[in-house]
């Protein structure tokens, strides 16, 4: 445990009383808790007001493209596997422009965190519908209301048996850096869904709505048929919490690569290159 | 005995041409001779018509050839495509099954007897076309051995029985027909253009690939991913071209050296994470073997037409360098060189490549491994941890640390940044930024490759190209050389940046200049006049999906040596 102060004060282009205040100071708290200082993590992100993030809080950043922030933190685990990492975005970039990452980082289990401010709506461009924008929830680009159906990011990664599945709400502070904390100590991937309101443009899904259906989930998380019936609870009552958990080695712990710490470290060995060529004589 | 010896290989896919060109050729080139081997192939898995155009020579091979000596059939299809390709002469290998009437040079081969079944004709057809170029027994035993080792002892005794057998079938049988003299250095590789570039990344110390498959530039991650984990190289196979180039960024983050191996219609989607990649000041190399487009064009074909492409590729400004290797050589050197430069300048640096190029074999020397130039590396220091801004503005090229290494903290945004990496709005930073990023071009200056000249000083004819359509340009000109023609050539092997006190005075110098390029539109010819003002009036090109060889060229260039 060390003092969460150790990762700064910055000012933030987010409005007060965003959520995203409150994922924040949860983020800082489960960050010392686990004793990491700024050096011995990064964060990665993509565009969206939640993605921002990476500038509030000392630490290795990389404030990637939109909807892209699951690749290179991917490889930077892959590059150096002694790197804590941790990826914030929002739901639209996360699961919108993001939706193939995230379906192929669940299928990689690399040993990173995804936390996805779940807002249920575009914040930075004003109000647009995002993937898990509600059936019905009438926004600018929607003035019939929302025909799609919205996305369960739990429920596909239970299906898909992700290692680590979770919900969270920025509301309940303490739940929610708890929840982050044992996303970040699980050995594997972990998502954390981590629902944050937007005060500006959500006038639906605020901190009151979710507030007063956010209860934690009371099943045995390592039962995958019991979490899928969880997962895919939604609506009038809305269950946080582990949602799903299984131990499984992650993919740079099966790569002989990326036993020997990060690969930058390992210098160029001639002879190998010698021997390599040697093979087309 | 001939100067050269030219055969051509015809056949449906999965007849196993590819085994039989492959260890052929291997063969020709530990004999001493040295070696191209085109490969001419259908998108396809199985049927339609493939070939391998072999030349054999006593000198170092150019471009691939016209014309052929021996023709060997596996599919009767073959038979007719490849005739108007055959010199004087010329021997054709056919199945004795076919019945074919009779004609001269026409020789049946008793495949029926020679091998028990379907699977073993190709290495029979290598027997016979062995024995009659004069390839030792054993050193084609020794191949075929090695070749078939894996599937087991039976296997290999199985295809060396039916090898044996139609050695000896063809020595009674069919007319000998010896390679040139072997007059070249011992001990020569045979290696295509992506095997060149996988050993070329792996010398540089490469420490991350990631790919999303696409011919023809797939087999550059195949490679590397079978030398990975001896070498030290995480090889990632992306969910598509997006997620590759964006992760080949995080591994440069994360201090390893990364290739992105592509082709046009992939990278395209890349060009986002190239934007990416400028403003982040992050070395990335990527490959970028050409296909024909547009879309998804002639998938299994060669083209030069991705210049403008790469050039151009993502939105705002920063710099680049483009290399584009002329030969299997340059594919190494080049691409160690590329892993260099886009360290030096923090920028992603191209290698520019082709179909052609990319996966014709060659005999070439081996490399000299001890004399490369040592590979740039990032800042593996960790001072004044608590000062330390990764955009340090005060000279163009700001020390790259690594997060993680020690306790600097390391930033890196896409948003216009300030010196930390923090995202700002203000004009006056963005402007100061920007100059910083655009004074790399200094860097990427000092490091470029001038093009190659080749002939007479003061020529009549001039032939200007770019990458892989060097050798053709060079057999071209020693050509009209010998029919005494004042010819020359300029081979670009780095397309970007071009500095013009490098060459243009060759085009000044120049009675007549042509262009050749694979492509219908002369790209690299506008990309010089653009630069230079220089107006290159006359142009060969090649837009068929072949590549550029001397004979092409030379026949489209008759009306302009008339006009001399």
């Amino acid at each position: 445990m060390i003092d969460s102060k150790i990762y700064g004060q910055f000012t933030t282009s987010w409005c007060p009383g965003c959520g995203n205040h409150d994922v924040l100071l949860a983020l800082k708290e489960a960050l010392a808790r686990q004793g990491l200082e700024p050096h011995q993590f990064a964060m990665v992100s993509g565009i969206g007001q939640a993605a921002k993030i990476v500038h509030y809080l000392k630490c290795n950043g990389f404030n990637g493209l939109h909807g892209r922030a699951l690749p290179p933190a991917q490889a930077l685990k892959l590059a150096n596997p002694e790197l804590k990492v941790v990826v914030e975005s929002g739901d639209g970039c996360s699961y919108g422009e993001g939706g193939n990452h995230f379906l192929a980082a669940i299928r990689r289990n690399l040993d990173i965190t995804l936390i996805v401010h779940d807002n249920q709506i575009y914040g930075l461009t004003k109000g647009q519908s995002s993937p898990t924008t509600m059936t019905g929830h009438v926004t600018k680009n929607n003035p019939l209301g929302m025909l799609d159906q919205p996305f369960n990011p739990v429920a596909v990664a239970v299906a898909m048996r992700a290692s680590f599945v979770a919900r969270a709400f920025s509301g309940l502070k303490e739940h929610a850096a708890t929840t982050i904390a044992a996303a970040m100590e699980h050995k594997g991937f972990s998502l954390v869904d981590m629902h944050s309101p937007c005060i500006s443009f959500n006038k639906v899904n605020t901190f009151g709505w979710y507030k007063a259906r956010c209860k934690e989930a009371s099943h045995d998380p390592a039962d995958w048929a019991e979490a899928m019936k969880v997962a895919t609870v939604f609506g009038e009552e809305i269950p946080i919490g582990v949602i799903y958990r299984e131990e499984k080695p992650s993919k740079e712990t099966l790569l002989p690569q990326c036993g020997q710490g990060a690969l930058y470290r390992k210098a160029v060995d001639m002879g190998k290159v010698a021997e390599h060529m040697a093979a087309y004589a | 005995m001939r100067e050269e010896l030219h055969l051509i290989m015809g056949g449906e896919a999965g007849q196993g041409l590819d085994t039989v060109a492959g260890l052929l050729g291997k063969a020709v080139v530990r004999s001493g001779r040295h070696l191209l081997a085109v490969q001419h192939v259908m998108s396809r898995v199985r049927g339609g018509h493939n070939n391998v155009r072999i030349r054999v020579a006593s000198k170092p091979v150019q471009g691939p050839p016209d014309t052929f000596h021996l023709l060997a059939a596996m599919s009767l299809e073959s038979v007719e495509l490849h005739r108007a390709r055959l010199a004087d002469g010329a021997v054709i290998l056919v199945d004795a099954g076919w019945e074919l009437p009779a004609e001269p040079g026409l020789v049946a081969i008793p495949f029926a007897e020679l091998a028990s079944r379907p699977v073993f004709r190709n290495v029979a057809l290598m027997g016979v076309i062995g024995a009659m170029i004069g390839i030792e027994a054993e050193a084609l035993g020794e191949l075929v051995a090695d070749n078939f080792r894996a599937k087991g002892e039976q296997i290999v005794s199985s295809n060396l029985d039916v090898l044996a057998a139609a050695m000896g079938w063809a020595r009674e049988n069919a007319p000998a027909m010896p390679m040139p003299e072997a007059a070249g250095p011992s001990g020569m590789l045979t290696m295509d253009g992506n095997q060149a570039v996988v050993l070329g990344a792996l010398a540089a110390g490469v420490r991350f690939c990631s790919f999303y498959p696409m011919s023809p530039a797939t087999s550059i991650a195949e490679g590397l991913a079978q030398a990975a984990v001896d070498m030290g190289v995480v090889v990632e196979q992306a969910e598509d071209e997006i997620a590759a180039a964006n992760m080949a960024l995080g591994a440069a983050y994360g201090g390893a050296r990364s290739i992105v191996p592509t082709s046009g219609g992939g990278f395209a989607l890349m060009t986002e994470a190239v934007s990416l990649a400028g403003v982040m000041e992050m070395p990335v190399v990527f490959v970028v073997a050409q296909r024909p487009g547009p879309a998804t064009g002639l998938a299994t074909r060669t083209e030069q037409a991705d210049l403008d492409l790469v050039l151009h590729a993502g939105h705002g400004e920063f710099h680049r360098a483009i290399l584009a290797p002329a030969s299997v050589a340059d594919c190494f050197h080049l691409t160690h060189k590329a892993f260099d430069l886009a360290e030096k300048a923090q920028t992603p640096v191209f290698v520019l490549s082709d179909q052609y190029l990319a996966s014709a074999a060659r005999s070439v020397e081996p490399f000299d491994l001890a004399s490369l130039p040592p590979v740039a590396g990032p800042d593996l220091s960790d001072d004044d941890p608590g000062t330390y801004h990764r955009y340090d503005w005060s000279a163009p090229v700001s020390p790259r640390r690594i997060p993680g290494h020690g306790k600097s903290l390391v930033l890196v945004d896409c948003h216009e940044h300030d010196e930390a990496g923090h995202i700002i709005e203000d004009g006056g930073i963005r402007v100061l930024m920007q100059d910083k990023r655009l004074a790399k071009i200094d860097v990427l200056r000092d490091e470029v490759i001038p093009p190659a000249y080749t002939g007479e000083e003061e020529p009549d004819l001039l032939l200007v190209g770019w990458g892989s359509s060097g050798d053709a340009l060079r057999e071209v000109t020693e050509l009209l050389q010998g029919r005494g023609v004042k010819a020359a050539c300029l081979c670009f092997t780095q397309v970007w940046p071009l500095i013009p006190e490098t060459f243009l005075q060759r085009l000044h110098a120049a009675g007549s200049v042509v262009a050749v390029e694979g492509n219908s539109t002369a790209q690299f010819a506008g990309l010089l006049r653009k630069v230079t003002g220089f107006h290159i009036a006359n142009s060969v090109l090649r837009y068929d999906g072949r590549a550029l060889t001397a004979g092409y060229v030379l026949e489209r260039l008759a009306p302009i040596l008339e006009a001399l």
